[in-house]
């Protein structure tokens, strides 16, 4: 295809080439951020979690009298375990993505104590015994608790709990200790200093770092019984089959306000709780899928307006053409040929905008680099849409007749 | 001639239905994006307190250990901190505010207990905010120094109790106490939450809960912390709890003080003031820093980047989607305006000037707007209600009040007509003898 002609016929359009290369950059630009916040925050939303999130029942009962509950807490789980379809009961303080953190940061060396600058900040959950069943935690290396080291774990006067066994994720593990096994190392924060027992799979925590995801798995459990725990054990967990887990919700809440009726009880299912932390994140993901579509359908129809306004002012110029030989498939080919270029044009300034924009959302609002993948896509979709739009008045240039070169007006 | 020029206009774009509908729907669509998130914006970016927001500080001094505070000092005071600046009363009016969630109960219902948030405030935190009241008032100084069993409860609590009716003098029970009732607030929702905003810098830009509603129970400081003691939540602790949620002794931050000081000499004196107290401490041993801060509202507020990052970014994308539909109106104006090159080198040559083409060209454009602005201000209709199902906490703020509404026509007239300058040069420019040839 000889690209001269439509070159000098565009210099003619000046103004309608540029403004269609100008729409095309800018929505090249767009939406290759678009894409990348889209795609950041669908993977931040499947963030993997290592528990059994599928039959995790949740029940928070708050309002409870602290000084009985080493009495109502084994009274209010053995009636949970009652419940038709539960396979495993327990407590804990929190658990990932609930937004209820407790976080306390540690060293590796005797002496550390919490204003250390080189201490890491981990989020503890405090669980009772049964709970590695029934979040489904995949152990790694090492053993979870033992029933001695529930029964001995309380809350005295400090924040940290009265035990020297600690269980760590292997994201906790590795940034502690890299490289090395973590098992028989010990945690430290002056006066306290907790062994590790066991590794397990990674699992979430309660607030989750989007900046830095690979902080989101910092956390530890610490065993607690339920005389000592002060009112943190807060989350009844229930595990059942996933097609039960409403019921047994609904059940697991019912039952808890019945034998607590001075509390409140609340339940939902792990999924619920994992839809509730991500839901700011998927609405912003939607609204910018709503908007990519609606800027490339805006794109689309500027394509064909502009085009079926150059081929109703070249219709003569067309009936020449085909009147001096061209056939059909030459006239498609010149207006494809000319989107193209149109398009190519806009994609290269495009390309350079979206790197800016994204230079500048670094700076500006916590962004990641954008991966240089996302360019070529974006070039490929602007490519992709500009022939599509094209197709139709092309195709309508390539009807015109040659007997239309015989006319006085185009 | 603008009547004619109209008429004009209306029958250009009569002729040529689908150019002029494509350029409508690229001005609406545009318009209704970017009113959408600019709407959505100017609700979460105004001042809260109008005309007195000047006048409200935020009192920071910092109690932790050297190394603990990073970047200036901590979002909130500790105990010992915020009663003592409190108790000197060196401002005009001054507040303490600490949060905790407590079970309330309406003795006599068969409602279930509820567990909501309660303010522990002090009694000028109604004055100086300008908590608007339906019934009775805000406590007495009596009650405050008393510690009596007092309460302000919101609007949305008396509905849910007591059906909306006027319940001053009645009990509801706050964890294990009786508390009497003394005043019940209008419907208010500040826009942020201004009083409760700290921490914003942690936030990396997710801020939407700083938009949450106020809490639904404020009860008098000193009464609050006997009421519903071990359930208060620091903000940050640096040492051992030996009762958690008790946080009076803890080396914890977690109590806010707000002062409203009428006068910029008054501000001056009050940050002196607050320097020699937080020498003073260092003295005693009970301070490490000495680094105190006192922003005003508006500038605490920027400190914390109160509007979520996502609302700005959205706005942000707005506006790019809105120059993406100008261009693309450009684009479809210049093909309107030159197909119709005849008809003009026709006026051209009758003794129309090319100022008389250019307004009449300007005209048809303003009318695409216009027709555009009614799109526009549909959609950002239907885009307000799509945030309005969004579950965020400023989700039902979004409406479209009077300014903005105006403000949709005006940026849609604009914005078309910005759009038709190009073409309309381009057109007055025509030869009027090259297009009568052709005829």
């Amino acid at each position: 295809m000889e690209i001269r002609p439509i070159l000098a016929s565009l210099r003619k359009h000046r103004i309608p080439a540029i403004l269609i290369v100008l729409e095309i950059a800018l929505a090249c630009a767009v939406l290759c951020n678009a894409v990348f916040m889209i795609s950041k925050r669908v993977s931040d939303i499947h963030l993997p979690n290592a528990i059994d999130e599928q039959g995790l029942v949740a029940v928070t009962l708050r309002g409870t009298d602290d000084k009985l509950v080493g009495s109502d807490l084994p009274r209010n789980l053995a009636a949970l375990l009652g419940i038709a379809g539960v396979k495993q009961v327990a407590v804990t303080s929190s658990l990932p993505l609930s937004q209820n953190n407790w976080g306390w940061s540690f060293g590796s060396s005797p002496d550390s104590v919490i204003s250390d600058k080189k201490n890491i900040n981990v989020s503890l959950y405090f669980v009772g015994a049964g709970a590695d069943q029934a979040l489904g935690l995949h152990l790694l290396q090492g053993r979870f608790f033992n029933a001695d080291e529930f029964a001995d774990s309380k809350f005295d006067t400090a924040p940290l709990p009265e035990t020297h066994v600690v269980v760590v994720t292997q994201r906790t593990a590795e940034r502690f200790w890299p490289g090395q096994s973590a098992l028989g190392k010990t945690l430290y924060s002056m006066p306290h200093y907790y062994s590790v027992v066991g590794v397990v799979e990674d699992v979430l925590r309660p607030n989750i770092n989007t900046q830095n995801t690979d902080k989101s798995y910092e956390d530890v459990f610490f065993p607690m019984s339920a005389a000592g725990s002060k009112g943190a054990l807060g989350f009844y967990l229930l595990r059942g089959a996933p097609q039960d887990r409403d019921r047994i919700m609904r059940d697991a809440e019912q039952k808890l306000a019945e034998l607590n009726p001075a509390a409140i009880a609340k339940g939902t299912t792990y999924l619920g709780i994992r839809a509730k932390y991500f839901a700011d994140m998927s609405s912003m993901a939607w609204m910018l899928v709503l908007v990519c579509a609606v800027m490339l359908a805006v794109t689309a129809f500027g394509i064909v307006g502009l085009t079926s306004f150059w081929v109703g002012q070249r219709r003569r110029q067309i009936g020449i053409r085909r009147a001096v030989g061209a056939t059909r498939g030459h006239i498609l080919q010149y207006f494809q040929t000319e989107n193209f270029l149109l398009t190519s044009a806009g994609v290269l300034l495009g390309m350079g905008l979206a790197f800016g924009i994204n230079l500048y959302l670094m700076q500006h609002y916590e962004m990641d680099r954008m991966p240089w993948y996302y360019l070529p896509c974006g070039a490929l979709a602007l490519w992709l849409l500009g022939q599509a739009s094209v197709f139709g008045p092309a195709q309508k240039a390539a009807s015109v007749p040659p007997v239309v070169a015989t006319r006085g007006i185009g | 001639m603008f009547a004619y020029y109209l008429d004009l206009a209306l029958r250009s774009l009569k002729r040529n239905r689908t150019l002029t509908a494509l350029m409508v729907l690229a001005i609406a669509v545009g318009i209704g994006a970017s009113m959408t998130t600019l709407t959505v914006m100017h609700l979460l970016s105004g001042d809260p307190l109008p005309g007195r927001s000047a006048h409200i500080y935020y009192p920071q001094v910092d109690a932790s250990p050297a190394g603990y505070a990073k970047g200036g000092p901590l979002d909130v005071l500790d105990y010992h901190s915020a009663v003592d600046l409190w108790t000197a009363h060196r401002a005009d009016r001054q507040a303490l505010l600490a949060n905790s969630d407590v079970k309330v109960q309406a003795p006599g219902s068969t409602l279930p207990p509820l567990m909501l948030p309660m303010l522990a405030t002090t009694s000028d935190f109604f004055a100086m905010f300008d908590v608007p009241f339906q019934y009775g008032s805000a406590w007495t100084a009596e009650d405050a120094a008393s510690r009596a069993r007092v309460a302000v409860i919101s609007s949305s609590l008396n509905d849910r109790l007591f059906g909306g009716a006027n319940s001053v003098g009645k009990t509801v029970r706050l964890k294990d106490s009786d508390v009497r009732i003394v005043g019940v607030l209008q419907k208010w929702r500040p826009s942020p939450r201004f009083y409760d905003v700290r921490g914003g810098r942690f936030a990396q830009g997710q801020t939407s809960s700083f938009y949450d509603k106020p809490q639904d129970v404020f009860v008098p400081f000193f009464s609050a912390l006997e009421i519903n003691d071990g359930n208060f939540w620091q903000f940050t602790c640096w040492g051992a709890v030996s009762t958690p949620g008790h946080l009076q002794d803890a080396p914890c931050a977690w109590v806010a003080l707000w002062v409203q000081l009428d006068s910029a000499a008054k501000a001056t004196d009050y940050r002196s003031f607050m320097t020699h107290y937080a020498q003073e401490q260092k003295q005693l041993g009970r301070f490490a820093n000495t680094q105190t801060r006192m922003p005003s509202l508006m500038q605490w507020l920027d400190l914390n980047h109160v509007v979520p990052s996502d609302v700005r970014l959205q706005t942000w994308l707005a506006f790019a989607f809105l120059a993406i539909c100008l261009f693309n109106t450009v684009g479809l104006l210049l093909a309107k305006f030159l197909r119709r090159s005849n008809e003009i080198g026709v006026r051209r040559a009758l003794g129309a000037s090319r100022g008389a083409v250019f307004a009449q060209c300007l005209v048809e454009a303003g009318m695409v707007g216009l027709v555009g602005g009614i799109g526009g201000w549909l959609l950002t209709l239907l885009g307000l209600w799509l945030v309005r199902q969004q579950p965020v906490e400023y989700a039902d703020f979004a409406h479209l009040d009077l300014g903005m509404f105006g403000l949709t026509f005006v940026l849609a007239i604009a914005a078309s007509l910005l759009a038709g300058v190009l073409p309309a040069l381009r057109a007055s420019r025509v030869a009027p003898g090259l297009q009568l040839k052709t005829l």
